[in-house]
Order: structure tokens, then sequence, then C-alpha cells
């Protein structure tokens, strides 16, 4: 049945703007969602002003800034700073990126930041990031063997082999890319999404594994794998500059192959 | 309260709380393994550890000459039984890691690269890149997912350990997402909570490091081992701290001076040769290297930053941009994209930065800390293998040797132990609620947590540095004491339950002030100089006559540390002459000579 009214806490309002100091030469405004679940009520976008001049470049400086000495209260997830951990992904300017890659110069105007789209909002910046994590372990996420281990000693690989996993052992799954697809927007609960099919390919690709057809036979479904339509948005916004839509064809690519 | 039993309790699940897991999981399939976090797995601070892993695999190398080069690199002030034990089963958790994915570079015949690093003989660093951490962390978190009896409790926040007739039997957790608190109670404990390099300014860890495991055995009466002992790795970005690996010099990376001279051979590591030599130059110590940049940095040799501060320059140029890009792709990223500087081209501004913890909670060769039922692995513990000064690369092999240890151990403890003694422990847990709640909901006296925690990191720094005087530690402790005062009355803004960062980060302060009370006092108390503890006020050289003894730091409610001591396990390296360089070779030539003669 079509829904036409709005799920609770959708509708945005506008909030407290929050006066840079006296005597600020280099002033920006960062335009922030904000959602407590405690109070119930909706959603506002609290702005900012901050003097860049005392200030660190990236947007997470900023928002760790308003933290520590404006407003305690603003949450968000932030951890190494230097984007391999993947805590801080947020949607920054109108793209998913992690907040400490994204130079506060980079952006045009007032810089606004909303949580990952289409995923439940905890709290500010917070999502809830449950069913990707669940989907993810779905996959089986480790390395799978038929032929017996060598007990003392590593399994060879070539470094040619090795390479293979170029573009898809760097990601940090951040879920950017996943939170960014329309497709997984409207399909979430059955689409893997970008990210997961990703790590999907990582395993599949791996000269070590041998179980490449079962992980394959797991993908053939209409939903989990094919309901990529090559949007392209994961690659667009992938922090880290890798292709996800590119690993998403590989499997594609395989299963075409096994059909010959 | 939210109650639930099981039999193995994990706190951290970075790479040592991972390996735990998986350890416990395989050694008892039929008891149940409760992992939790206050994050998600994949975002605890081994991931961003860079250069590589211990392990000896090269037919010319010896577990001896790892021992040798971890025992001297630790001043001679480590468990030497437990590096014994630890050398001779590196390599095995290395394999294990490669049969669980991990994916490690490799060699033209297929078998995995080792590369060369600070301190070490003979090149025997594991490294997937210079992501070696990232995929350590990956591979094992991924791992983990396929044992079902590994309960994980991620985005959780320990607020207490719960100890009952002298045994640890869970924990208080503050669920993140909900605000609610929950007990888990168990037959077994396993700290793996990471270091605690947040308390200084400048250093290269993540926000999360913030020493909760170190702070929470402490306060139940564990003593923290040779606390004194911080590392400051030699090449992190100025300003952010940010870590460029060691890898980058066990590829061959030059440091420079502003003349563009290699000025480590000014300093007992020379002679300077074209080609890296192992235990030479840029490939000394990590100690010794930042005591270096900080001589450079008096003598006026050092440039200037953009942002005014000191830096030495470290110089990838001539490795070539396919050697560059392939092993050390990260550094390319970091260097391109918060300095705007091309390492093919140009050299990093670097200068030293708190990297690690050497000292921690108190535990033995089996990770068994004194307080029956808990155990510690990885950077949180003090096992003893670090002793003054780490070398690279064998932390990511710690948490791998250790991490397992602690599972094994912990599970075999958990099978011989009663059952947790539930309505003691929930009462018990009920006032750890209600004194987390305490300090969300006082009034306070209107200061705020982020101002003390400034103060904190800039004491330690200055007190706690690269060198040490003994009137800046004293006013390091007596600032610490103050900020312990003034912690009691700080007020939290945000009053909200759900996802309250602000509490939480509160609650992180108390251990942060803990943990650097431990390290200012342990400081002071150690009139001597070795490894990373470095003093300038008449105690400039190593006293093995009075200091060749651990430090242990007691906690007291409402005062300072009290300081003991403890002995130094020896059993078969003297304390020698530390040295680098040519001498370095000649003495290791003499002892050579003497053994077998």
């Amino acid at each position: 049945m079509v829904q036409f009214s709005l799920p609770a806490n959708s509708k945005i309002g506008p909030g407290k703007t929050h006066k840079a100091p006296a005597g600020a030469k280099r002033v920006k405004t960062f335009a922030v969602y904000r959602y407590d679940p405690d109070s119930g009520e909706n959603p506002r976008v609290d702005k900012y002003e901050i003097d860049l001049d005392d200030c660190g470049p990236m947007v997470l400086d900023a928002i760790i800034k308003i933290k520590n000495e404006v407003d305690s209260g603003l949450t968000f997830r932030r951890s190494c700073r230097e984007g391999i951990c993947g805590s801080c992904a947020m949607n920054i300017d109108g793209q998913n990126t992690l907040a400490c890659l994204k130079p506060i110069e980079d952006i045009k105007g007032e810089v606004k930041i909303y949580p990952l789209p289409s995923m439940p909002v905890v709290k500010d910046l917070v999502p809830d990031l449950t069913m990707p994590y669940a989907q993810l372990a779905s996959i089986e996420p480790w390395l799978q063997t038929e032929t017996p281990l060598p007990p003392d000693t590593e399994q060879r690989q070539s470094p040619e082999d090795r390479a293979k996993l170029d573009g898809l052992w760097e990601c940090i799954l951040c879920f950017c890319c996943q939170t960014s697809c329309p497709s997984y927007w409207w399909n979430g609960d059955r689409y893997l999404g970008p990210a997961v099919l990703l790590q999907a390919a990582r395993w599949i690709h791996d000269s070590r594994d041998d179980h490449t057809g079962e992980r394959l036979d797991a993908l053939e479904d209409p939903f989990k794998l094919y309901r990529c339509h090559t949007i392209m948005n994961c690659t667009t916004t992938c922090p880290k500059g890798l292709n996800p839509a590119k690993a998403i064809a590989s499997i594609k690519e395989k299963m075409a192959e096994r059909r010959l | 309260m939210d109650h639930f039993d099981t039999d193995i309790l994990i706190l951290g699940a970075g790479g040592a709380g991972l390996r735990a897991a998986i350890a416990a999981a395989e050694a008892a399939p039929d008891q149940r393994v409760a992992l939790v976090s206050k994050v998600y797995p994949m975002r605890s601070h081994t991931v961003a550890a860079e250069g590589g892993s211990a392990g000896v695999v090269q037919a010319h190398d010896t577990l001896d000459d790892h021992f040798n080069d971890t025992v001297s690199g630790g001043d001679w002030l480590c468990e030497q039984d437990v590096v014994e034990y630890f050398v001779s089963h590196c390599t095995r958790e290395m394999i294990q890691l490669e049969h669980w994915g991990c994916p490690w570079s490799r060699k033209p015949d297929g078998h995995v690269n080792v590369r060369a690093f600070g301190g070490m003989k003979i090149e025997r660093t594991w490294f997937a890149a210079d992501r070696s951490g990232f995929h350590i962390l990956h591979t094992l978190f991924q791992t983990s997912t396929k044992y079902k009896s590994i309960e994980r409790f991620d985005e959780y926040f320990c607020v207490d350990l719960l100890v009952e007739n002298g045994r640890a039997q869970g924990a208080v957790l503050l669920c993140l997402a909900t605000g609610e608190f929950c007990a888990i109670t168990a037959r077994a404990v396993v700290l793996a909570t990471g270091g605690a390099g947040r308390v200084f300014r400048q250093n290269t860890n993540g926000g999360i490091v913030t020493g909760d495991g170190m702070a929470l055995a402490f306060r139940h009466g564990v003593p923290l081992r040779d606390m004194e002992f911080v590392q400051y790795h030699p090449t992190c970005m100025p300003g952010s701290g940010v870590l460029f690996t060691e890898g980058c010099r066990g590829e061959g990376a030059f440091l420079l001076n502003k003349d563009g001279y290699r000025y480590l051979q000014d300093y007992g590591l020379g002679p300077a040769e074209p080609q890296p030599r192992n235990k030479y130059m840029e490939l000394g110590p990590r100690d010794r290297l930042s005591q270096a940049f900080w001589q450079e940095e008096r003598k006026g040799r050092t440039v200037t930053t953009p942002q005014g501060e000191a830096a030495v320059l470290l110089d990838l140029r001539h490795l070539g941009r396919k050697r560059i890009e392939e092993r050390l792709p990260l550094i390319c990223e970091l260097a391109r994209h918060f300095m705007g500087i091309d390492p093919v081209d140009t050299p990093i501004p670097v200068r030293p930065a708190v990297h690690y913890t050497m000292g921690g909670i108190l535990v033995g060769i089996d990770t068994a800390s004194p307080l029956p039922g808990l155990y510690a692995a990885g950077e949180c513990s003090s096992i003893g293998i670090h002793g003054a000064n780490r070398l690279g690369s064998n932390s990511l092999a710690e948490l791998s040797v250790f991490g397992r240890v602690a599972g094994e151990q912990a599970a075999a403890f958990a099978k011989g132990a009663a059952a947790a003694e539930i309505p003691a422990l929930l009462d018990r847990a009920r006032a750890a609620e209600a004194r987390a709640l305490g300090l969300l909901n006082g009034k306070g006296g209107g200061e705020r947590h982020s101002v003390l925690r400034k103060e904190m990191a800039d004491s330690l720094e200055k007190g706690c540095g690269i060198y040490r005087l003994g009137d800046e530690m004293q006013q390091a402790c007596d600032r610490l004491a103050d900020l312990r005062h003034r912690y009691d009355g700080i007020t939290i803004d945000d009053k909200s339950r759900a996802w309250n960062t602000d509490w939480i980060s509160a609650l992180e302060l108390g251990y942060q002030l803990d943990v650097a009370q431990a390290m200012a006092h342990s400081a002071i108390a150690r009139k001597e100089s070795r490894g990373a503890h470095q003093r300038l006020d008449g105690y400039t050289q190593r006293d093995d006559a009075n200091y060749l003894r651990h430090s242990l730091a007691h906690y007291r409610k409402g005062a300072s540390p009290e300081i003991s001591y403890s002995p130094v396990t020896i059993t078969r390296s003297p304390p020698g002459q530390r040295a680098y360089g040519a001498l370095g070779e000649q003495l290791e030539h003499a002892r050579k000579e003497a053994t077998h003669g």
C-alpha cells in the first residue's frame, strides 16, 4: 500500500545559530543535522559559525572544535582522523564521505552536514548500521579452502594473484557507497549493496579461496546482486577512490562466464 | 538493568581482543564468548598500524637474533622468558593469519615478503603494503564472524569491572545506542582495550585510544607496570601526529635535517652509507631516532613547517615512483591529501609524536594478572617483551601471540571456575551505574572536560616528553593532581541518554587521568636514563645497580599512585651496552666471540 504521509521525525526544522566569536575574520558556517531520540522532537539544522583561522583544515577538525568549544552535545562517530578506520562517514555538501578526509576549503558557501542517507538515525550524525554489518556477515567474509593448508608455512600466492585484490583490499567498510546507492535505498533489505558486494568480490578473486562456486551460488538471486543497475553513485562517492561498481561488474562477469 | 551471563568476557575487539575471542572459541567451542567494544571492531586502532609484524622466516635469520634485538632494543628491561616464548611463536601466528586470508605482500616465488625494520638485525617484518594492521584487523574481524559462540556487543562502553571475592567476574556496560546499562557476568575476563596515547597532545593514536582497560584494572588494585616508558615515533605528521610508517625507512628512506644532511650519523648510528643497513642510521630504534630529532631541534638544524613546527625531512625520492607506490600507498595518500606533498618528488616534513605505551596492566607469561580471573593482552598489558623501548613490528606480533594465549588461558580458567556470583555482582553493577549517572546528572562547577583534557595533554607533553627533567615531571604530577581534583567538579552539558558522547568522553577522561598519573609518577621515580625514559637532570646514564627493575604503579583512591619495583627476569642475555651502527656491530661481534670462546 502506498504511504502518503512521511514517517515520524522526517520533517526537518530550523535550529539554533551559534555566532562566531567577536573578531573572527574568516568565518564559515556549518549547518548540521541534529536529532535527539530522547526528546522525541523533529530533527533540526543547527548553524555554527566557525573561525577558520582557529580551526584545522578538515571538516572533522571543525566538528570536533564545535563539540569541544561550542556545543558538546553534537554527536558523531570518529577515531583515527586519517581515513583508515571508517568511523566518520557522513553526508557533507551533498556527498557521502569521511569527515576527516574532506577539506573545508573544497566546499563553497555553507557546509551542510547530514548523517549517511537512508539509514535510521540514532542521534545527530550517527546512523544505525546494523543492516549493512549483518549483510557483510551474510557473505561469509573469511577464507574458505578445501585443499589442506600447509601446516607450518603459508599458502603460496604469486604477486600477480595478490594484485588481483588491488582496488578491493583497500575498502575500509565506511559504507559511504552503500548508503549512496538508490537501489540500496529502495531494496536495502534484499539487495546487498556496493560495499558488501565489493567484499564478496574480494573473496571471489582471492586465488587462495576454493569456494568461488558457492560464493557465486549465494549471490545468484534477483535481489542480492542484480539490483545493481550501474548507477555508479558508489564509485563517485568512495572517499578512498575505489570502484565498487567495477567490483560488482566483475562478479556479474563471473556469473556470465560460468553459464557459457 | 539488563543482565547477560557468559563464560568468557572480552573487553576490546581490536587485534588482541579478536584474536583472543577466536582462540577461546576454538579452544572451548561449548563456552560462550561475549566480545565487547566501544566501537565497531574494525574501527579499533589496530586498523592504523602500518609497517608490519615480526616473525622469523628467512633461512639466515634465527629466533636468537629476534630475541637479542628485542632485549637490547628494550634496554634489557624485558622479561626474557616471555621474549623467548614470544619470538618462538610469532611466525606461527603470522602463518595462521595467512591461512585466515590475510593478504600479505608476496615475493615473486609466491612466499610472503618481509621488510627491514628499525633495530632488527635481519628483515623479518611481514607486511601487507603499508596497511598491515588494517589487514590483520579485517582478517581477524571477518574470521571471527564464523564462530557461533562469539556474541558481539558493538558500541558498548565499559564503566567498571565486576570483582567479587577477589575474582574478576564481569563488567558493567553502557549501551551507546540507548544509554541504558547492562551487566555481563562471566567466569573469566580478558582486557584487550589498547593503549593510551591520547593522554599526550601530539600522538599518532585515534581518538578512542584512552587507556580504559588500564585504568579499570588499576582501580581494582592491579598494578600498572613500566608506565614511564612511552614511545615517541620519530616520523609523524607535524600538527596532527598522523603516522608515517617506519616501513618508509625499512624500504630505504633517509632522514635529513635542514641542510640535507643525514644527521643520525652524529648520534652513534652511523656511518652513513647510501644503501640502508640494518640497525644503522635510519634503521635504528625509535627512542634513539626521536632523541636525535630533539637534539637537532636544539641545534637549530630542523626545518620549520608553514604552521611553525620544527621538522626534519623523510626523503623517499631515491626509491622511485614504482617502489614507493607499490610498497607505501597509504603514505603517498596521507602526504598528498593532508600535506599536498608528493613523496615521489618531495621529502615529507616529519617530527616525533607519542605512539605507544610500553607499559600497562601487569600480567605474567600466561597473560594472567594478579587478580584471579582477569587476563590482559595487547597494548593495554605489560607482559614484558618491550622493556624500555618497543621495536617496530613487535606489537602486531604481540597482539597475535598473546591475544591467542589470553583466549586459551581464559577459556581454561573459565572451565574450572565456579559460576559467577550473580546477585552480589548485580548489586555492584547497580552501584557502578549510579556512579556513572551521578557524573552525568551532577550539577558540577561548570567546567568542561575538554578543557581538562587539553591541560592534561599539555602537561604530559611538557613533563614526560622525549627528554625529561625532575622539576618538569614534578610540575606534571602536581598539575595532574589538580586536574584529578577538578574532574570531580566537571559539568556535562548534554543530559540525554542515547549516544551521549559528551558523557562517554568525560568517563574516558577519568580513565586518562589515572593513566597519566601512573605515567608521570613512574617517570619521576626512575632516577636513571633507559630506553624511552631519558633524563637530563643528573641521571643521564643507565643505572643497572638501582634500576634494572620494573616500576609498578599502585592505585590509591583520592591520592597519587604509589610506586614500587619488581625484579626483571634475565635468562640468557646479561645487560650489556646498547649500541647501534658500527659500534653496535663491534659489540655484537665481541659478544659472539665471548660466547663461542
